[in-house]
């Protein structure tokens, strides 16, 4: 099946400075994909690259097999920047509709309505954008991003000024969104959120993607811990299949056993490690 | 509504909601209040209450020519102010992003902002110039020779320096785009006062210069050739060197391309 995303050697340079160093990544029907990786690392510039808003220096970035930026793939995408603004004299309403018309969306009020809902603005769409909380601009910011229906959302830090409820609202948004088959790349600094949501997760240090996969398989095993009568115990390096050896060990040799805990790195522990931090 | 149509909407919307807009409408006001006054004083002071005759046609052409050139001015302002932060202003504000990642295209978007700007300008300066023809024509009972002359004349100053506009906000934040464009605006009119200076000093080096700016800056010989619209014993062929007559409407046409394609060529190249 043809990724909905894919980048090929994808390099952007400005001047001597390499934001992106031959980037390959792909995304698939539904997929969500984590961008992760330290400020400057070129997340941005890749999430504006597969828009159309920056020119590639080398390598090539599609969507749906069409060149970013053409009308074709942006006809299917939806986007949320990182710094936005809408004009401040426009209602919540008033922007769903200005990007219904730009989509060409012939749904009408109906949409306007949903997606208001969706994001939980409902009570404000008669509101205008200058009297909005920087939260309800993010909001209505996501609302604005589905116009249309997109087939990829391509979200720049969607989160980044939510409240705790606001971000549980976008998760929970962004898994109906995975159900629906709409893909997600989402950049964001939030790694629990990331890991909560995304299929995968990929990172990006100095321009260069250096760790890729399922959240699953990038944590490692650290060990196993017991709780004894002595007090807890770590047996570095086992995994949860050397649980039932080690508990009939103790037992055998006359411990008692209070409880098990088998550890994971987390992601965060992944992401500091592959940023060197 | 198509998405090109969404934009001019959009753009229109924006345009009358800014400031400057008001400002200029207040000024248009006091202005035709002012002239209105001033009109009623000369051309009750002629002499000889004649419609036809020399005096009138020399103080109506003198009056209505004087607020041609503040028709000029608030015109050119209100474009400037329409087109000064097009793209490179809205794009630093986070304004241009969410409309540019719609199937639209960047050409068309730069397409339905021009179309914005220039029908506002040029309404403003059509609606504004046959109120003061209509001020005089009543207070004076005097009309202009050419009245399309010289609308057309005002309009193409006007979309001249309102394309200038929109080419520099591709490629200069707004605050540098408007100082940027008043300067031209400005050397459009030096180029006059250079070129009288020339003919003073029977300067050939400086009437060269003035001839430049002619057709550097074609607005001021539009400008010019509307007031020769005035009537037919009004000669603007010696304030200015540059293009005129037919000449000058297809240099003004070709230069609108030009303006256009270079706006557009620069608009597609820039990073976002």
């Amino acid at each position: 099946m043809r990724p909905v995303l894919e980048c090929r050697g994808l390099s952007k340079h400005y001047g001597a400075k390499v934001a992106l160093d031959s980037v390959d990544l792909s995304i698939g029907q539904g997929e969500l994909v984590g961008l992760l990786g330290p400020n400057g690392a070129g997340k941005t510039t890749l999430v504006k690259s597969a828009c159309g808003l920056l020119r590639p220096s080398a390598g090539s970035v599609t969507v749906y097999g069409q060149a970013a930026g053409s009308p074709a793939a942006l006809s299917r995408i939806g986007y949320l920047a990182e710094l936005f603004r809408f004009p401040g004299w426009l209602t919540a309403e008033e922007v769903i509709e200005l990007h219904q018309g730009l989509t060409g969306s012939r749904a009408g009020e109906e949409e306007r309505v949903a997606l208001l809902g969706m994001v939980g603005l409902s009570d404000a769409r008669r509101v205008k954008v200058d009297s909005m909380s920087k939260g309800m601009q993010q909001r209505l910011g996501v609302a604005q991003a589905l116009v249309g229906t997109p087939h990829l959302l391509l979200l720049d830090e969607p989160a980044s000024a939510l409240d705790p409820a606001g971000r549980r609202a976008v998760r929970e948004l962004l898994l109906s969104l995975k159900q629906r088959g709409i893909s997600v790349l989402l950049n964001s600094h939030l790694l629990s959120e990331v890991e909560l949501v995304c299929d995968r997760v990929v990172v990006l240090v100095n321009g260069r993607v250096v760790r890729s996969g399922r959240p699953a398989e990038l944590v490692r095993p650290r060990g196993v811990e017991v709780e004894t009568a002595a007090g807890p115990r770590l047996w570095e390096g086992a995994t949860r299949e050397h649980v039932p050896q080690i508990v009939a060990e103790l037992v055998a040799a006359g411990e008692e056993v209070y409880g098990v805990r088998v550890l994971a790195s987390t992601l965060e522990d992944v992401y500091l490690e592959a940023v060197g931090a | 509504m198509t998405p090109f149509a969404t934009v001019v909407r959009y753009a229109i919307q924006e345009s009358v909601r800014r400031r400057v807009f008001l400002v200029v409408l207040v000024l248009s006001a006091s202005f035709v209040a002012v002239y209105t006054a001033g009109a009623a004083a000369i051309f009750g002071g002629l002499s000889d209450f004649d419609p036809g005759g020399g005096e009138h046609a020399a103080a109506g052409a003198g009056l209505l020519g004087f607020a041609m050139f503040v028709v000029l001015f608030l015109g050119t302002t209100l474009a400037i102010f329409l087109t000064i932060g097009t793209v490179r202003g809205d794009a630093e504000r986070g304004l241009l992003q969410p409309l540019l990642v719609r199937p639209l295209g960047r050409t068309r978007l730069l397409a339905a902002r021009l179309t914005a700007a220039a029908g506002m300008s040029s309404a403003y300066v059509v609606a504004f110039f046959l109120l003061l023809v209509v001020l005089t024509a009543s207070v004076g009972q005097w009309v202009p020779d050419s009245l399309p002359g010289a609308t057309l004349g005002l309009v193409g100053a006007v979309l001249v320096v309102c394309l200038l506009s929109l080419l520099g906000s591709t490629f200069l934040s707004s605050t540098a785009n408007g100082i940027a464009v008043f300067m031209l605006f400005g050397a459009g009119l030096g180029g006059a006062l250079l070129h009288q200076l020339a003919i003073g000093l029977d300067s050939s080096a400086l009437k060269g210069v003035s001839e430049l700016a002619g057709w550097l800056l074609p607005f001021m010989a539009l400008y010019l050739s509307a007031l020769g619209s005035l009537g037919p014993d009004i000669d603007t062929a010696d304030i200015l060197g540059g293009p005129s007559g037919l000449a000058l409407v297809l240099w003004t046409l070709f230069y609108l391309g030009l303006l256009a394609v270079g706006a557009r060529t620069i608009f597609l190249s820039r990073d976002l």
